[in-house]
């Protein structure tokens, strides 16, 4: 066996690690560079970068939109998180007390909910909030409302209301999936003892259920908050379908214009970074469990 | 859970369970029924909620369409080639993580741990400039590769998972009966790993069928757009009037193949995210 077990793992992880070094390391690399140089249009026709230092982190730090829209951003995120959340726990806690076809049948539901395609439930929502054609519009002017050619999409309080709609619409059945997957897990007797010893429901549910899904609850509960910081795609379609794009950027469109579409890929770095710290920042607890997990 | 539950109980958890059903079915049901209705049938007064004059103009059209065709083209060449690519790079990955100790194994795992953290969003200008660099814009190579890089921390982990899972025993046992380690591994190891690869590549299927943020950053040719990315322009062009019952009908086309293939691997999806990462 000599030298070939030691060789041979190595061997083994080598082509992984390579492609994600020169996939996502080497990106991030550069990027840190990137953030510290002037790199606008004049470098995109062949001048070289010049170094500039913190300028383009100052420059975005002193941006008022730039906080405008990290607010935006995290407002959004734990709005979205939240509401995601709620409903996706109180349906499991709902589907254990469903009768059994009815459970099923929610469960198919869910499934087909979560298969879906971002870019076609992006499609199917726009259709169903439509100006013209929407049913949205159609039903509230039928329940006496005055909806008949509304805009949905032009005013940003409902643009992100048609926003939240289909990423709540999109995520729930994951974490009602997964909540559902946990509370079978508590132990049938203790929950049996508990009641016998007097405890209502809601003292159950605080003392037994939550002490013995808090760890799936954690889990569930920071990838929902690091998906719902990212959101990209519904905002991007609905900004091209509605036309507004100054007052609904979140920061992953923002980067997005202030870099591929503007040119200035400096600033956009800059950006990016930040939104890289958010993103450790809002999920260091996650990572820390899984670190700690991995080191047992 | 308490096993009984009150019958009030039970009927409120019915009728919202109900509720759930229909705004879960209903866009899906939507998307479906209106992409067989011609376009006066989907301006109409009030809308039909049954397609009663069925027809696929609509799907010849969209079918018809050179630009899905490109688009379907693309999508697919990068589709497999994500699978094909990450599938055995993680594989490999997971065989070493799992049947060896050896330095840097510990830091290769959390390093996986923190890569599956960072949001495209926050690497995609680099990662535009450097595909930029290598000629790699608009390109299956060049978007396959970032793809591959996205897919591969989930894809290791559970593959890990599906060698831990197959007991050191057996291999022992083949090599006392004389096989080689290599061969005890091909002959033994691997026909039990098939529904583990499977469900995989099924992921990396989807993850990459679905994929937009990426698509719409290095694909900018309309000539080189992926599937995803062809539908959203499809539906922003607005001057020629929106045709619901061709955008219908392609993002129908778009969702068949991920719907069967989510069915396939749905319960490793619901174990894979959480207990992969409570499990270790």
């Amino acid at each position: 066996m000599g030298r070939r077990p030691r060789a041979l793992p190595l061997g083994l992880v080598l082509p992984a690690t390579a492609l994600l070094a020169l996939a996502l390391g080497y990106p991030l690399l550069r990027q840190v560079v990137l953030s510290l140089q002037e790199f606008g249009l004049a470098q995109q026709f062949g001048r070289p970068p010049a170094w500039n230092g913190l300028a383009n982190y100052r420059e975005l730090l002193t941006d008022r939109e730039l906080w405008v829209v990290v607010l935006r951003t995290v407002a959004f995120c734990f709005v979205n998180a939240g509401l995601t959340f709620g409903i996706g726990l109180g349906l499991a806690l709902l589907m254990a007390r469903m009768s059994r076809p009815v459970r099923i049948l929610t469960q198919c539901g869910l499934l087909l909910a979560w298969a879906m395609p971002v870019v076609a439930a992006m499609t199917v929502w726009q259709f169903l909030f439509d100006t013209e054609y929407g049913v949205v519009n159609w039903l509230l002017t039928t329940a006496g409302g005055d909806f008949e050619g509304h805009g949905w999409l032009l005013e940003p309080w409902s643009f992100f209301l048609v926003a939240t709609v289909v990423v709540v619409w999109m995520s729930v059945p994951f974490v009602a999936f997964t909540m559902y997957a946990a509370l079978t897990q508590v132990p049938e007797d203790v929950m049996e003892a508990a009641a016998i010893d007097g405890a209502g429901p809601w003292q159950r549910f605080v003392h037994v259920v939550l002490p013995a899904i808090r760890s799936v609850l954690l889990v569930v509960v920071l990838l929902q908050v690091s998906w719902d910081l990212r959101v990209f795609t519904q905002i991007y379609t609905l900004q091209k379908a509605g036309g507004v794009s100054n007052d609904t950027n979140l920061l992953g469109t923002y980067i997005y214009t202030l870099g591929i579409k503007g040119g200035d890929f400096g600033t956009a770095a800059a950006a990016a970074m930040f939104m890289l710290a958010l993103t450790v920042v809002l999920t260091a607890p996650y990572i820390r469990l899984m670190v700690k997990q991995e080191e047992d | 859970m308490a096993r009984r539950t009150p019958t009030p109980v039970r009927v409120g958890a019915d009728v919202i369970g109900v509720l759930v059903l229909l705004a879960c079915v209903f866009p899906v049901y939507w998307m479906v029924s209106r992409s067989f209705l011609p376009r006066n049938r989907i301006k109409g007064e009030d809308p039909e909620l049954v397609p009663w004059h069925a027809t696929l103009d609509n799907y010849r059209k969209v079918l018809g369409d050179d630009d899905f065709g490109d688009a379907m083209l693309t999508s697919l060449s990068v589709t497999l080639l994500t699978v094909l690519v990450a599938t055995l790079f993680a594989f490999l990955a997971a065989v070493a993580v799992s049947r060896f100790r050896f330095r840097g194994r510990r830091s290769f795992i959390l390093t996986l741990l923190l890569i599956q953290m960072i949001p495209a969003e926050a690497l995609f200008i680099s990662q535009y400039k450097m595909l930029d660099g290598m000629g790699l814009l608009n390109s299956v190579i060049g978007l396959t590769l970032v793809y591959v890089a996205g897919v591969l921390p989930f894809t290791v982990w559970t593959l890990r998972g599906f060698v831990d899972g197959v007991p050191r025993e057996l291999e022992e046992a083949a090599m006392m009966d004389g096989c080689s380690r290599t061969q005890a591994f091909f002959r033994v190891t691997l026909p039990l790993l098939a529904p583990g690869l499977v469900a995989t590549g099924v992921f990396g299927f989807i993850q990459a069928w679905n994929e937009f943020t990426l698509a719409v950053v290095v694909m900018t040719d309309p000539a080189k757009e992926t599937l995803p990315v062809w539908l959203v322009g499809f539906t922003d062009s607005r001057s020629r009037g929106v045709d619901w019952g061709a955008i219908m009908a392609s993002s129908t086309l778009i969702t068949i193949p991920v719907i069967v293939f989510f069915l396939l691997v749905q319960r490793r999806m619901v174990t894979g995210l959480t207990a992969g990462a409570v499990k270790g």
